[in-house]
Parts: structure tokens; C-alpha cells; sequence
């Protein structure tokens, strides 16, 4: 986000040294028990594990290494014991349900917790990623490709704007708050908490300068610092690998416990940070459109617990074209809804939405509460109107309607707009949420102060049609598509 | 999202066209080839391309082939983009053809403009079962995609590179074969969603659908319209060699047709001296002093806002083939396009402040499609301090410099050329993505040179 506010925030923060908050909410869910996972790649390879740590406990990590990366064997073996953590993780959330009757539709049940997974950034989400295409094919009889399912699955929720199955801890702060560094050094964790949560006696800026030194704040991951990488880990995996050729199990397994022991230097100050920075995310109350967000999550979770346990196929490696559009629309939709929904709960989200002119503020100057219209079928209903003197750069939409945060259930219209030199005059129709003539709901008062912002819109949207039936113009039914398959929807 | 890809059969290098010595002509033959392939197509057939530069015809092209059709026998569907896209040609339609029994398929929440309603041989249902008596059917993409169980054997798709892949699919089975009109050179449809999950796939939902169609469909006939009969000579030759390299187009009018005059005598100010420079040369650059600003710059706004209003003030009288007696340009003949919504709002203020209401303010999305006398461009890079891909992108400084019949007029800050130095194209490249082509930093660069000979130095 770069916004007007978000620039101001900036600069604040680099002048004063600490960092600013931009929003008085999280927006985001946080489990009491997370899965934190902490992954390192080794440089060069696509996604060979060099080691992981994972855990819900802060004090206790389960450690992962693998003390040669490029042997298929020991990244299998790396593999199981991730599974062993991650799947019992998940089956743990498996316990409780609640039944869901939506309006006019069939009852289901959902569990009435999820998992959430937790990583230090972007990229380790992404890693998560990789590493479940990679292993979620593999045709071995153990847990390994239970585990790429799970692992794609949360990947794919990463993408869905709201979503709290798996976060980046680098997203969750920057969208809290603004430091005064610039993006790409935000995506340094260890800089980014020093800005936000400084030692006592220093400034932020300060400490985020000493915690630019990759020797005492190691990068968080997945690609490791090249000086560590030379000087200690390729001795080590090299020492390895003489042992084993060797045939010394002995001299192997001192080898090992080094690489391990290098790994895990590199592994612990990003594990400590993790749980620094979520104690630190909160302390922060949560945003009221979280529990709506969550129940859908824990819908997805259900459903894919059913779909493993229905023996479906794993996702498929590309979506095919309908999954593909579908997937789209559903994102587009969760992106409109998520940015909506957080203007609604947070004013500060709502007050820099009033810089663009997309929400927007003032006093209420007049006011019709009793007025009536006629509809086209004769029967006469309540249309309150109100008109608002507003300062703010108000942009219309065509059909948008308006909601006041204090009045959740009172939409508006904006009818006419008439500029004169201190502002402008809104002319707002109140279009549900007013009662009826007999009980009407009260509308706010002239001299009240309101603010409105977009009413975020509602779940629904487009059929698409079966894959079987993927038209011409996009290369027709993709093979094999009897079997059902693409991304989830 | 090559959508500047030579057209079959005229693949060529830039600079070696071959000069067009009858437009007219030229433009009648391309029409009656594209209709031709059409009245061929066959059982297997899936219809045919056209790729039109800005203002060649292409609503021309879709009233003769719709009219083609009916006459053929046959119930064509129309989809266009947006509702106004829809109304537009309903209207020329049922101008060219009164008799025929047209269908506008709409939304419960749209009400007919008035132009719409006074016709008589339009049809206007929110179902497709009430117009089933309709030879001719029109509706939006979004509109066609809730219809089931319909069947016709042609569809016409306007705008169709506008037109976003995804809504494609919803559509495309309920006809066996198109004619697929539009102009590659234009913005490319976009999403919010930023993933890099379908990048490669030839279905990526978020190409267009002229792209996608033909990566499916190699085979389909792509035909090229040559002439643009809304741009001036002034202005088609940079056009048309900045954004259409291959399949390069030339003006419908020769040098001389179209001529801007003054009524009242100018001031020595730059506002004057810009309006000067774009009515002998058909282009100025309208230049600020260098300075990094938000992109809500005041000093622009107020510059673009001003030179709309001047040029009203100073009795513009634009000259052409229509009008070879000249007509006073008026508020509705000059649009102002810029990048972004906020710098639109912002310019609508400074317009509403100088008292000059009735102008066209707009991004260039929404003024895709559109034509006007004198374009007003406040530059997508002025004041910038980096160059993004969203600034860079070809086809929004294309539909911008490509709007006009008389006069295009830039207001930008100076240093652009440096920017454009420090910022090359740093698109990384992925398997299976055509290049595409001309870059936006290459496009940028060829109307910055040509913009650079009509440039006026202006204070803040």
C-alpha cells in the first residue's frame, strides 16, 4: 500500500526514529497454537532442503537438517520427518465441528478449529510451495505425499487476500506498521522487528542498523547468507561426504551433527524473531470482519480434509483453463471484499480510503428521516435522505453503495453531488437498513459526524462450466478430464 | 501478449510499408476480404481475426458484417465490452439497417439512454427468451455470460482485446464461430490478483481473448485493417511505427485536410505558444520545470486544465474532409487523459474552478475506444521518480497519443528522458510468454523524440 497516509506514516517514522502504526486492528486471525516453520533452501538448487525449524512450542523446536542436500535419500528422509510434524498438526485440528445451516441451502459441518502456518516471508511461502509440488506426486507409501497436498494446500490459500491459514510474518507488520526503511529492507525480518519492537533505549532505526549484520541476525530464510554458505556449511557437507565415502559411520555421524550444528546457528535467531514479533502481533485486537474470514478458512479446511479422505487426487500441477478463470474470479472477489471489509472495522484504513476519494466524511447538515417514495408497483416505503458537507475528494461509482461503520447495517447511495468553494454537498438516499414508515430505524441527525466507505460486496458470482465442457476458444476439455481435478474452488 | 504480432502474411520490417496510394480503397478491399473468409467459413471453421488500428473502421466492419450475415440467413450474437460499447452500436445499427429486428440484452438495473429507446426496431429484455424473434441480438460479455441454453452459429466480438480471456470462456459456448474485432495496440485487460500461478499457461485468464483464442487456434484467418481515418497525417506515422511495428497503418487524410485555426489572437504566454505549436505541427509538449512530484502534481493539472480552457477561449476552429469549412471546436471535442483516477478528480476540480464545464476527463481506460478533436495527454511518467511497468506500458501511452483527429498536446516534467534511462524495461522474461512487442520503454522513447521537436518550455 502506498497511499497518502502510508507515505506521511514514512516519513514520521524516519524522522522519529520508531516506527508508526497504520492500522488500529489486525486483520488476520491468530490461532492460540500456530505451526511455525522456519525453512532454508541450499543455494543454487530449486527447493533441496538444507534444514527446517518447526514447532508450536517456542521453546521447543523440532530441528530438521539434512547433511547433503543433493542426496534424494536424505531429502526423503527430511521429508518424512516434516510430514510427521505438519500432519500431526493438522490431524490435532480435526476434533471439534459445528454445524453451518446457510440460508436456503443443505446443512454441513466444519471443524471448529484450522491450522495456521506460520513462516517468516514471502518467499518461504512460496518455498512451502515448491515443496509440496515436489513431493506431493511422489508415489512412495509413507506420509511424503500427504504432505505435499497439505503443503499446496496452504500455498494456494496464501494467495487468497484474508485468508489466516498460512501467513508471512513480514506481511502481517508491514501491514500493520510503517517503519522508516524502505520496502525491500521491510522483507528483512530482523530489521523490520528491530523497527517495530526496538530494545529498551534505542530507536528503532538504530537497532534495525545493527541488525543488518548477517552474522548475529542471519537471514530469515529460505536462501541463506553466502558468507555462511562458503566459510561454514560447504566444509561441513563437504567433511560429510568424505565420511560417507569413506564408509566411517562414525566419523558420518560427527559430520552430520556439524552441518547440523551450522544449520541450526542459522535456523534459532529467525525462530526466536518469529515468536517476538507474533507475541508482539498480539497484543494488537483483532479487526471484527476476522471471525467471518476464519469461519470460511476452517470451510476450506474441512473441505479438504474431506476431499483427502474421499481418496481424490492430489491438485493437479497446472489448473486447467476453467479452474484457472474460475480461481480468478474467486480471488478477485476475496481481494474486493477483504479491502472493503477492513475500511468497514478500521478507521484508519477508512480515514487514508478518504484521501483517494473512495470514502468518505463530514457533518451532517440536513435531513429527511420521514421522507417516502412510491416504487413502481405502487406501494409506498421509507427513503430517508440526508445531505453531508464533506471536504474530502468524493469519487462516484455508478451503483456503489455506502456504509456507515457506526450504523452496519444502514447502506447508502450517493443521489447528487453539489461543489461549492469550501467542499462539497453529498446528497445521500439511505437505501436499506431504514425500517419501515411504521418503524422506521433512526438516520444520523444533522450535525452528527459520518463517515461512509464501500459496502463490501457479497459472496456469489459466476457458473463456469464443467472442464469437460471448456469451449474451443480455449483448447477444449483438458485430457483425462473425466476425473475431477484443478484448483479447488 | 504479443498483440502486435504481424498479421498472417504481412509479416514485414518496420519502415519498408509500402505507401498506400488509395485509403479508400484500401480500407473497401480489407472489409470485403474479411467478409469474403467469413461467407467461406465451413463446417470446421471457427470464424476470423481483425486486428484495427485506431479509428480504421471497425464499427463499419461489424455494421457490414452483421448486416452480411442476416442477409445470409443467418441470427448473429453481438458482445461488446461495455454497456455504452453495446448502446453505440445498437444505434448505428439499427440506422443501417431498419429493418431488421435488433435485441439489446441488459441488465434488471440498466435503463436505455434515449437514443436506444426512440428506435423503433429494437427489442430491449433482460432475458434472451423475450428477444427470441431477434435476428440480431447485442449484449455486454458479462450480460451473454449468464444466458444458458442458447445457441447461435455466429457471434461478433468487439473490442475483443479488451475483452479478458476468463470472459470468454463463459461465452464462447453458445456460438460455433466469430468475427473477432479489435485493436492490439491498446491497453491490455487487467486484475488486481498478482500471482504467478498461470504465467505460461496459453489459458492464463489474464491475457486477452484475441490472444488466447489464437493460441488455440493457430488457423484462424487474421486480417489487418490499413488505414486510420481518425488520425491526422500529423499523426499516424508515429503511431503507427511506436506501437504497431509489423502491421503498420497510415492516415485515411492527407497532409493539409485537417488544419486548427484561432479565431482570437493569442497572448505571448506558454499556453498560447503550446496551442500554436500543436495547431502548425499537430503535437506539443507542454513542458514544466524537472522536480519529483506526487502524482496528483498540481502544477500539471492546472496546466492541463488551463490549455483545455485557453483553447476554448481562443475560438479553436478545427478543419477536415467533414467539415472543410470549419467548425468551432467545442467543450465536447476535447478530452483530457492521464494514468490515474485521483489525477482525473483532481483536473475536473481545476476545470470546474476555471468555470469550463462539458470536457471529457478521463484514464486512459476509459477513454479506450473514444474520439475527439484535441487531446490534452498529461504525460503517465511526469514527475515520477521511478519508471513502473504500469507507467511503462505501451498501451496506455498508445489509446492516450491515438484519440485525437486534429492535435495532441503532452504536459509533462521535464527529465522523462532520464528517467527512461535510469529505469529500462526490467520485465523478467518467462517460458512461454511471447515477448511482447514494442516494449513500453522503446514506445516511450519514439514518442518522446518526435514530441521533443514540439517542445515549449513552461514555468511552474
Amino acid at each position: 500500500m502506498s497511499g497518502l497516509l502510508t507515505v506521511l506514516e514514512k516519513m514520521h517514522a524516519a524522522r522519529t526514529g520508531y516506527a508508526r502504526p497504520l492500522r488500529r486492528f489486525r486483520h488476520h486471525h491468530l490461532v492460540d497454537e500456530p505451526l511455525v516453520i522456519v525453512p532454508l533452501k541450499l543455494a543454487g538448487e530449486a527447493a533441496a532442503p538444507l534444514g527446517c525449524a518447526v514447532g508450536t512450542d517456542p521453546d521447543e523446536p523440532v530441528l530438521l537438517t539434512v547433511p547433503q542436500p543433493r542426496n534424494r535419500d536424505l531429502q526423503h528422509a527430511f521429508f518424512t520427518d516434516l510430514a510427521h510434524v505438519v500432519l500431526g498438526y493438522v490431524a490435532a485440528r480435526q476434533g471439534e465441528t459445528e454445524e453451518v445451516v446457510p440460508r436456503g441451502g443443505e446443512p454441513r459441518l466444519r471443524y471448529a478449529d484450522a491450522p495456521q502456518i506460520l513462516v517468516p516471508n514471502r518467499p518461504a511461502l512460496d518455498h512451502l510451495g515448491l515443496t509440496g509440488r515436489l513431493t506431493r506426486f511422489q508415489e512412495t507409501e509413507d506420509d511424503v505425499p500427504l504432505l505435499g497436498r497439505w503443503l499446496t494446500f496452504f500455498a494456494d490459500r496464501a494467495e487468497y487476500p484474508g485468508s489466516s491459514l498460512a501467513l508471512a510474518l513480514t506481511d502481517l507488520l508491514t501491514a500493520q506498521w510503517a517503519t522508516g526503511q524502505s520496502d525491500l529492507e521491510d522483507a528483512n525480518l530482523a530489521m523490520l522487528l528491530a523497527w517495530i519492537c526496538p530494545p529498551e533505549g534505542t530507536t528503532g532505526a538504530a537497532a534495525a542498523q545493527v541488525a543488518e549484520n548477517p552474522l548475529d541476525f542471519p537471514p530469515a530464510g529460505p536462501a541463506t547468507d553466502p558468507d555462511f554458505d562458503g566459510l561454514v556449511l560447504q566444509p561441513a557437507v563437504q567433511g560429510y561426504d568424505r565420511a560417507v565415502d569413506a564408509g566411517d559411520p562414525v566419523a558420518a555421524a560427527r559430520a552430520e551433527a556439524k552441518v547440523r550444528e551450522a544449520v541450526t546457528s542459522q535456523l534459532m535467531p529467525t525462530w526466536r524473531l518469529m515468536w517476538k514479533g507474533l507475541r508482539r502481533l498480539r497484543e494488537l485486537p483483532e479487526a471484527a470482519g476476522c471471525e467471518q474470514r476464519w469461519a470460511a478458512d476452517r470451510d476450506r479446511f474441512t473441505r479438504h480434509v474431506d476431499r483427502i479422505a474421499e481418496g481424490g487426487p492430489p491438485q493437479p500441477r497446472h489448473d486447467h483453463a476453467v479452474a484457472a478463470a474460475a480461481r480468478l474470479a474467486t480471488l478477485e472477489r476475496a481481494q474486493s471484499r477483504f479491502e472493503a471489509q477492513q475500511a468497514v472495522d478500521d478507521p484508519f484504513v477508512l480515514a487514508e480510503l478518504r484521501t483517494t476519494g473512495e470514502a468518505f466524511g463530514g457533518t451532517v447538515v440536513a435531513g429527511e428521516p420521514d421522507r417516502t417514495e412510491v416504487t413502481a408497483k405502487g406501494r409506498t416505503v421509507l427513503r430517508p435522505r440526508l445531505t453531508v458537507r464533506t471536504e474530502d475528494p468524493v469519487r462516484v461509482d455508478d451503483d456503489q453503495a455506502y456504509v456507515c461503520p457506526d450504523r452496519p447495517k444502514q447502506n447508502v447511495r450517493i443521489r447528487e453531488i453539489a461543489e461549492d468553494e469550501s467542499g462539497c454537498l453529498l446528497v445521500l438516499d439511505v437505501v436499506s437498513g431504514m425500517g419501515t414508515v411504521k418503524k422506521p430505524v433512526p438516520i444520523p441527525e444533522p450535525g452528527e459526524t459520518v463517515r461512509y466507505t464501500r459496502v463490501p460486496p457479497q459472496w456469489g458470482g459466476q457458473d463456469f462450466p464443467a472442464p469437460e465442457e471448456t469451449p474451443w476458444t480455449h483448447g477444449g476439455p483438458p485430457p483425462g478430464s473425466e476425473e475431477p481435478q484443478g484448483a479447488e474452488q | 501478449m504479443d498483440a502486435r504480432r504481424p498479421a498472417a502474411g504481412v509479416r514485414r520490417t518496420p519502415g519498408s510499408r509500402a505507401v498506400i496510394e488509395d485509403p479508400s480503397a484500401a480500407s473497401q478491399q480489407a472489409v470485403e476480404s474479411v467478409l469474403a473468409d467469413m461467407a467461406r467459413a465451413g463446417d470446421g471453421d471457427r470464424g476470423v481475426v481483425v486486428d484495427s488500428p485506431p479509428g480504421a473502421g471497425k464499427t463499419t466492419l461489424v455494421v457490414r458484417a452483421a448486416r452480411a450475415l442476416t442477409e445470409s440467413g443467418e441470427t448473429t450474437m453481438i458482445i461488446a465490452q461495455t454497456n455504452n460499447q453495446v448502446d453505440d452500436l445498437i444505434e448505428r445499427l439499427a440506422a443501417e439497417l431498419p429493418d431488421v429486428p435488433l435485441g439489446r440484452l441488459s441488465a434488471e438495473a440498466y435503463t436505455p439512454p434515449d437514443g436506444v429507446n426512440r428506435l423503433a426496431n429494437v427489442a430491449v429484455d433482460t432475458g434472451i427468451d423475450g428477444l427470441g424473434e431477434c435476428r440480431i441480438v447485442l449484449g455486454t460479455a458479462a450480460k451473454w455470460a449468464r444466458v444458458r441454453d442458447h445457441h447461435r452459429r455466429w457471434a461478433i466480438v468487439d473490442e475483443a482485446y479488451q475483452m479478458r480471456s476468463d470472459a470468454l470462456l463463459l461465452v464462447a459456448h453458445l456460438f460455433d464461430r466469430g468475427l473477432f474485432v479489435g485493436d492490439p495496440g491498446q491497453l491490455d485487460p487487467f486484475t488486481v490478483v498478482e500471482t504467478a500461478r498461470w504465467t505460461g499457461l496459453s489459458y492464463d485468464p489474464r491475457l486477452n481473448a484475441i490472444d488466447v483464442l489464437l493460441a488455440h487456434n493457430e488457423e484462424l484467418p487474421t486480417h489487418r485493417l490499413p488505414v486510420s481515418w481518425r488520425l491526422p497525417a500529423s499523426a499516424a506515422p508515429l503511431v503507427s511505427r511506436a506501437f504497431y511495428p509489423f502491421t503498420g497503418f497510415q492516415a485515411g487524410t492527407s497532409e493539409g485536410t485537417r488544419r486548427l485555426e484561432f479565431t482570437t489572437r493569442g497572448l505571448r504566454s506558454p499556453l498560447d505558444d503550446t496551442l500554436e505549436t500543436a495547431r502548425r505541427a499537430g503535437w506539443a509538449l507542454h513542458e514544466l520545470p524537472a522536480r519529483h512530484t506526487l502524482r496528483t502534481d498540481p502544477q500539471a493539472a492546472e496546466a492541463a486544465a488551463g490549455l483545455a480552457a485557453r483553447l476554448l477561449t481562443r475560438g479553436a476552429v478545427a478543419v477536415c474532409e467533414r467539415h472543410p469549412d470549419g467548425r468551432p471546436i467545442g467543450p465536447g471535442d476535447i478530452a483530457i487523459g492521464v494514468a490515474h483516477r485521483d489525477q482525473a478528480d483532481q483536473i475536473r476540480r481545476a476545470l470546474a474552478a476555471l468555470g469550463v464545464p462539458g470536457i471529457t476527463v478521463d484514464t486512459a481506460n476509459r477513454l479506450q475506444g473514444r474520439e475527439f478533436e484535441v487531446v490534452v495527454v498529461v504525460h503517465p511518467l511526469s514527475g515520477r521518480r521511478d519508471a513502473t511497468a504500469f507507467h511503462l506500458e505501451a498501451g496506455r501511452l498508445c489509446v492516450l497519443t491515438s484519440r485525437h483527429r486534429q492535435a495532441c498536446i503532452v504536459v509533462a516534467r521535464a527529465g522523462i528522458t532520464d528517467l527512461l534511462d535510469a529505469y529500462p524495461s526490467t520485465d523478467p522474461i518467462h517460458l512461454n510468454v511471447p515477448v511482447k512487442f514494442p516494449d513500453g520503454w522503446e514506445a516511450h522513447q519514439a514518442v518522446l523524440t518526435q514530441l521533443t521537436a514540439h517542445r515549449v518550455s513552461a514555468p511552474d
